[in-house]
């Protein structure tokens, strides 16, 4: 110990990592012990003895005569932001592929320029982006106008605040995380290797099958599990596309703190979330040896 | 991959349509928002005529001028402790390998790892319990934690890149440490740290989540303004901020990256 604490680099390294792991390490294992508290008779921060009340709720509800009756309502969130975040991992997949393939085909120069086009919308704001989404679908926007304008009577579109609207927002919002693993691991595919799959007289269906996906493959899978994972804790798009009438894991979450005033059941949810993103991690990193973000 | 792009074999049906697609779906609401907050008429459906009036309505409303401050004051306040901490542990860890470097990678990347709303909650109910009185400061103590790995990434892929025989011939020309640095380390680094202590700015000023919920009432930030603004009603005015976030935002990214591609 003594040797350690005389080391530079200790010095070094412990400031990042006391911080982080203090500030979140230490609050989400104290999250972790909210959970198994009772909620307190005012809600809020107000909190009472040991209970696992909070992962009971989830699944029953108390009757008049104070038995536990199943209740869905919980488990039908939980289903939609799989099924919504699922699809968007689909959606990302068609449009993303052959995006990262196109880019591996330019020059040096051009791949340089697209791949940061790729990138910028991440880095731009999230409400921004939803918003402008907003002004492309609401009724009377500008999709609803052109196809107006074009003689198709829509009578209102009617698609703003649908799941319909919260999966193309989800779609822009996590496309660039498909193309830029997929297109780092199309980028190092030795292009010899498609060539002899050509002269061997394989077609081009076959080569793609045979040859370049199954070399993508780490990449493809990155892909998909950093939209995945991401779209599973929207909480910015359901709320402003989804007009709060659809909500996910995440607005069901923040309610917790907000209105409904349960914590521990907020609590108990965000540790199931987590749990279930550091459960596809780890799957990730068992079959391809690395992280999913160490692709990017 | 390094293809000849003009042979015919390497032609697949669909992909260079598809890829049209996308950047079309990733630039046309970021084109129409910027096009429309200048639009004249009040509705913005339809173009009536060119005007910044918007703009100049949005940079004179005072509750959006205050929201802004205070982004600002967290962003530069989070950016300048997450950069230090961020380019000590990045010299720290590439000293050669070392017992605990992957626990250690591991935390250095948690706040990348962790949902957003989770990571919110958890902080919220921390600073709750130790009794920090939500506010400004939380904020700021908040988005440091998320903002050391967007800095420590780039300054660690730089350290990386950089020779080491450069700092060995510093230490055998009898410089000591603090001038080894001064003079050879920094000097080299400095690109890399400049990318990071930007794309952390950028991601502190954009964030909006853990804002929202370690926040508390006193402390609006310019996208919590922004949300509250867009749950009201579509007006040009949101239109205008918007279109100035999307400005700063893509300014700071392109100097970032263009930063980046400096030679050593």
């Amino acid at each position: 110990m003594g040797k350690l604490f005389r080391s530079k680099r200790f010095w070094l390294i412990a400031p990042a990592v006391v911080y982080i792991a203090f500030f979140m390490a230490v609050p989400l294992m104290q999250m972790a012990y909210v959970s198994v508290l009772e909620r307190g008779d005012y809600g809020g921060g107000n909190l009472g003895a040991f209970s696992f009340d909070a992962y009971v709720n989830f699944l029953f509800e108390r009757d008049l005569m104070d038995n536990l009756v199943l209740n869905t309502d919980y488990i039908q969130i939980f289903v939609r932001s799989f099924g919504l975040s699922a699809m968007t991992m689909v959606f990302a997949l068609l449009l993303g592929f052959p995006t990262a393939f196109y880019i591996s085909m330019q020059s040096q120069g051009r791949r340089n320029f697209l791949i940061f086009l790729v990138t910028i919308p991440f880095w731009t704001n999230i409400l921004v982006r939803n918003y402008a989404w907003m002004l492309l679908l609401r009724n009377g926007g500008l999709i609803d106008g052109v196809l107006n304008w074009a003689g198709i009577e829509t009578g209102g579109l009617d698609i703003l605040y649908t799941p319909y609207a919260v999966s193309i927002g989800l779609t822009y919002t996590y496309l660039p995380f498909m193309v830029l693993p997929i297109y780092a691991s199309l980028e190092k595919l030795d292009h010899r290797l498609v060539e002899a799959a050509f002269d061997l007289g394989a077609d081009k269906r076959r080569a793609m099958k045979r040859v370049i996906l199954p070399l993508a493959a780490p990449g493809i899978a990155a892909g998909c599990i950093l939209v995945f994972i991401p779209c599973l804790g929207a909480y910015v798009t359901p709320e402003l596309l989804g007009g709060g009438k659809f909500m996910m894991i995440a607005n069901l979450i923040g309610s917790q703190f907000g209105a409904a005033r349960n914590w521990p059941f907020g609590a108990g949810l965000g540790f199931v979330l987590l749990a279930l993103v550091l459960i596809a991690m780890l799957a990730y990193s068992l079959k391809f040896k690395s992280l999913p973000e160490e692709k990017i | 991959m390094k293809v000849d792009a003009s042979n015919p074999l390497w032609r697949f049906r669909g992909i260079t349509s598809t890829a049209m697609l996308f950047f079309a779906y990733l630039y046309l609401p970021i084109v129409i928002l910027i096009a429309l907050s200048f639009n004249e008429n009040r509705l913005a459906t339809i173009w009536t005529g060119f005007t910044t009036d918007w703009y100049v309505a949005a940079l004179s409303n005072d509750d959006m001028l205050r929201a802004a401050k205070n982004s600002l004051v967290i962003a530069i306040s989070a950016t300048v402790i997450a950069t230090i901490a961020a380019t000590l542990a990045a010299m720290g860890m590439s000293r050669g390998r070392f017992r605990g470097e992957t626990g250690v990678s591991a935390i250095l990347a948690l706040p990348l790892l962790v949902p957003e709303v989770v990571t919110a909650i958890a902080t919220l109910l921390f600073f709750v319990a130790i009794g920090i009185k939500l506010g400004l400061v939380t904020i700021i103590i908040a988005h440091t934690v998320f903002c050391i790995p967007f800095a420590y990434l780039p300054i660690r892929a730089r350290i990386e890149g950089m020779d080491p025989s450069l700092r060995e011939a510093a230490n055998d020309l009898y410089a000591n440490e603090w001038q080894a640095f001064r003079r050879v380390t920094l000097p080299l680094l400095w690109p890399g740290i400049l990318s990071g202590a930007m794309l952390s700015f950028i991601i502190s000023l954009d964030d909006f989540v853990i804002s929202y919920f370690v926040g508390g009432a006193g402390a609006t930030t310019l996208p919590i303004y922004i949300f509250g603004m867009i749950r009201i009603g579509i007006t040009p005015e949101v239109n205008a901020i918007s279109a100035m976030m999307l400005l700063v935002s893509i300014v700071f990214v392109s100097i970032s990256f263009i930063i980046d591609r400096i030679r050593y």
